[in-house]
């Protein structure tokens, strides 16, 4: 078994990643997300100052040598405060995205693939929970589970996957008819097995799409969350809440806002990159070069 | 004179995996009242020819190399975008292929029939709705829609296939051309509607004197009409000549084989036993869809698809089910195949009653039954590699471990006849013929003893249709296997099966050994159906269109 051993491994994911590690963009892309990730991992270790020490004389400094990138008006070091938030923003834009990912996939697969009365009931209860107004769900969970950041990731997720469940479910009808998911049937395969490797596959494209949309916009409403006192409480802080203090102090001390600022969309920038890219990857069908 | 000159035509493709030669150094001529054929395979270049005359070519990745193209003294291919307005508006008109795509679907066809007429670029000679929906029902009625007068506020959706293509002739002469182009108008057409639609393009060019450049992969269809033929492959001429020459003294191996693919008469199998006793035996079958138009009348509820098909194979035998868009045949074979729930009746197979089975008792019968479909670009998931493919249903049904699946793939890679380095490629890699052949090794991958083949070769090229079929029979006699062989293709069928069954609106009209049903058929609709065959002899084509 000299050559076949690598054929029998040869799959969709594999040939991806060998194409993806042909796309500089995307791979610029992923670089600065495993910078921002480790950082983020090692902040507690590696950051210059606490991230709640305040310095009421000091105030709000521009950029200098002991602090890079300046200190806000409590006289609290920027560059800590920042690597702190992107502890909080990046957790809370990869589980809520990943839980929204999970259930919508799922949910809208099902949903398309069975059709009929199945579907109809599933796509109900997602209208239902469309309906229901997101501030008054997430006050509710608040109230009932307490504060708590884990359950706020979870609840940010549990609203965002209704849209990608109506995206998969769309892909998936689309998909169900085509002769290459009867010729799975007439070979007998399960429906479990048809949706995992004929149906879920081949919806890919969109849904990494909509993914690379989804992480920022989880990240500002988590911004937003915190902002209403729902989320994370000073002093801790995560780059939406710094951005939002940024904007009120944005003409007297403009490095308050861009330096947040620059963190979330390098981020958004490294995001769509790498989207972009895994994209074209997981397509056979993109051109190779 | 020659209404339409082309003379030394190259069109190139800069794509980024490098320059494809998609026309290479053509030239042509067309009369007046004259018919010019242009034939080839796919990707010979004969539609692109055609296009690039009309500038409806992407530019880029599309680019006009070299040449002229003289329409009545003006070069179609340096004029600018205005003139090619006026060209496009009054002299050059074009039938495509797909009718059931190229009309608007939310427009009336009177709405789409006047539109040149009415917003017409030059303001003066546009006319008012009034005259040009006067003008359009002649011609309605010319093409042959009855009832033009009501017909006129119908939706494209409201015809059927033939009529649209009657309605999109309409639209191509609505403008009194000079010249049409017809890209292949009737391959998406019913044997029976193509006699139909071919007869009409040869009165029209008759009555209203135009020249017809007309686009087709089949030498049968353009026997009857065409005055001249080029045939093409590969982006150049491999040969021009007068219909007649082509079909009765070509020197050129090219045309020979183009000749030669098409079936003719019937393939005795050697070495094969027919058992009498059935392996499927299907008794008073119905399979009945839900009627979608929402009418609440018990008359019709619904769509009787297969209505009381009762039907017999017996063992290593081959049989032909014929039947036209619509008359139920792939729905029988997938409710064969208990693919599409039987409505009531039964499906024995081997003895054993399979309608009423759930999915999980058919597992076992799945194995042993299997099925290839017309589209081969559709029915490979185009996210799987050929190993993933071939490797699935042999590791699903515990035919093969890990460790000797590799083996297993590349043997039936030999079978169906691919090189064993393409195990790693994905379906898009492949041409149409090599995408059947992986699809084909898909069925037989679990060893099934019956096989229904549904269109297999509809999708594809003359000499590919004849090598795939080669390869079907090849594998039913190594393999022993019975097989049900579904087209719309008469020559086909009769080209492969031991015996033949028609079908029409979801019943069997008449069965019998292929030779005896070729040689006496009973029914009308048979008789219709066999004479309405294309045949690649020019002479009593003719003879044919002038009796009729």
């Amino acid at each position: 078994m000299n050559s076949s051993i690598e054929e029998n491994s040869s799959s969709l994911w594999k040939d991806a990643w060998i194409k993806l590690s042909k796309n500089r963009l995307a791979l610029f892309g992923l670089a600065i997300l495993c910078i921002l990730i480790i950082t983020s991992l090692l902040t507690p270790l590696i950051a210059p100052y606490s991230y709640e020490a305040q310095n009421l004389e000091l105030g709000a400094t521009s950029p200098s040598i002991q602090h890079w990138l300046g200190t806000d008006i409590f006289g609290r070091d920027m560059l800590t405060r920042i690597m702190y938030g992107g502890r909080v923003s990046l957790m809370v834009g990869f589980i809520a995205t990943a839980v929204a990912l999970v259930i919508g996939i799922l949910w809208g697969a099902v949903a398309g693939f069975f059709g009929g009365r199945v579907d109809a009931v599933m796509m109900r209860i997602v209208d239902m929970l469309y309906a229901l107004p997101f501030m008054i769900f997430i006050i509710l969970l608040m109230v009932v589970f307490g504060r708590n950041i884990l359950l706020l990731f979870f609840a940010i997720g549990a609203v965002e996957w209704l849209t990608m469940a109506r995206i998969v479910r769309s892909q998936v009808m689309a998909l169900r008819n085509q002769e290459f998911v009867e010729a799975a049937n007439s070979l007998g395969l399960s429906q479990w097995t048809i949706i995992r490797r004929h149906i879920i596959p081949n919806t890919l494209g969109p849904v990494i799409v909509y993914t690379t949309l989804t992480i920022p916009s989880v990240m500002l409403l988590e911004a937003f969350l915190s902002f209403l006192g729902l989320g994370i409480q000073p002093p801790q802080s995560s780059w939406g809440l710094l951005i939002n203090y940024g904007v009120e102090t944005m003409e007297e001390f403009p490095w308050l806002l861009i330096f947040p600022g620059i963190a979330l969309s390098l981020t958004l920038f490294a995001l769509n990159f790498l989207g972009d890219g895994l994209r074209d990857a997981l397509d056979p069908r993109a051109s190779k070069d | 004179m020659a209404i339409l000159e082309v003379n030394g035509l190259k069109v190139f493709f800069h794509t980024r995996n490098g320059t494809v030669k998609a026309v290479n150094d053509i030239s042509f001529s067309v009369d007046s009242g004259e018919t010019l054929a242009i034939v080839g395979e796919s990707g010979s270049g004969k539609s692109v020819t055609c296009y690039s005359l009309l500038d409806l070519l992407p530019k880029p990745p599309a680019k006009i190399e070299a040449g002229t193209a003289l329409f009545e003294g003006n070069d179609l291919l340096t004029c600018s975008k205005d003139q090619m307005r006026q060209h496009r508006c009054n002299d050059i008109a074009v039938i495509f292929q797909d009718p059931m795509t190229s009309l608007n679907p939310f427009l009336t066809i009177g709405e789409q029939l006047i539109e040149p007429l009415v917003h017409h670029p030059d303001k003066d000679q546009a006319i008012t709705r009034r005259s040009a929906k006067e003008k359009a029902i002649a011609l309605l009625d010319e093409v042959g829609i009855i009832d033009s007068q009501e017909r006129f506020d119908c939706y494209p959706h409201e015809f059927s296939g033939g009529m649209r293509q009657r309605v999109m002739i309409a639209m191509a002469l609505i403008t009194e051309p000079k010249l049409l182009i017809c890209d292949e108008p009737t391959t998406a057409l019913d044997v029976t509607i193509q006699a139909q639609i071919l007869e009409l393009i040869k009165k029209l060019q008759e009555t209203r004197n135009v020249a017809v450049i007309f686009i087709s992969h089949d030498l049968g269809v353009v026997a009857g009409i065409a005055d001249k033929v080029i045939v093409m492959c590969e982006g150049t001429i491999r040969e021009a000549d007068i219909t007649d020459n082509i079909f009765y003294k070509t020197k050129d191996d090219y045309t020979k084989k183009l000749l030669s693919a098409i079936p003719e008469g019937a393939k005795t199998l050697p070495n094969r036993s027919i058992h009498g006793s059935p392996l499927i035996d299907v008794s008073n079958l119905k399979t009945y869809f839900k009627n979608q138009s929402g009418k609440k009348d018990n008359e019709n509820q619904f769509v009787k698809a297969v209505d009381d098909v009762s039907l017999a194979i017996s063992r290593g035998e081959i049989l032909g089910l014929v039947g036209e868009s619509g008359s139920g045949k792939s729905t029988l074979g997938r409710s064969i195949l208990q693919l599409a729930p039987a409505t009531s009746g039964s499906v024995k197979f081997d003895d054993q009653v399979l309608t009423g089975m759930n999915a999980k008792q058919l597992v076992p019968w799945r194995k042993r039954m299997q099925m290839i479909f017309q589209d081969p670009y559709a029915s490979l998931n185009p996210r799987m590699t050929v190993f993933e493919t071939l490797s699935e249903p042999l590791l699903y049904h515990g035919l093969a471990s890990k460790k000797e699946i590799a083996q297993h793939v590349k043997q039936l890679m030999d079978d169906v006849g691919l090189a064993q380095a393409q195990l790693r490629k994905y379906p898009h890699e492949f041409s149409g013929g090599q995408r059947q052949r992986i699809a084909i090794g898909r069925a037989i991958a679990t060893k099934p003893e019956f096989i229904i083949a549904d269109e297999p070769v509809s999708a594809l090229d003359v000499t590919i249709q004849a090598q795939i079929l080669d390869l079907i029979l090849d594998l039913v006699e190594q393999h022993n296997l019975t097989m049900m062989f579904i087209s719309h293709d008469l020559s086909v069928v009769r080209y492969i099966s031991d015996r033949v069954i028609i079908m029409n609106r979801g019943v069997i009209v008449e069965q019998g050994d292929t030779e005896g049903l070729w040689a006496r058929p009973k029914e009308p609709y048979t008789k219709d159906l066999l004479s309405a065959i294309p045949l690649a002899d020019p002479r009593s084509e003719r003879l044919r269109i002038a009796t009729r």
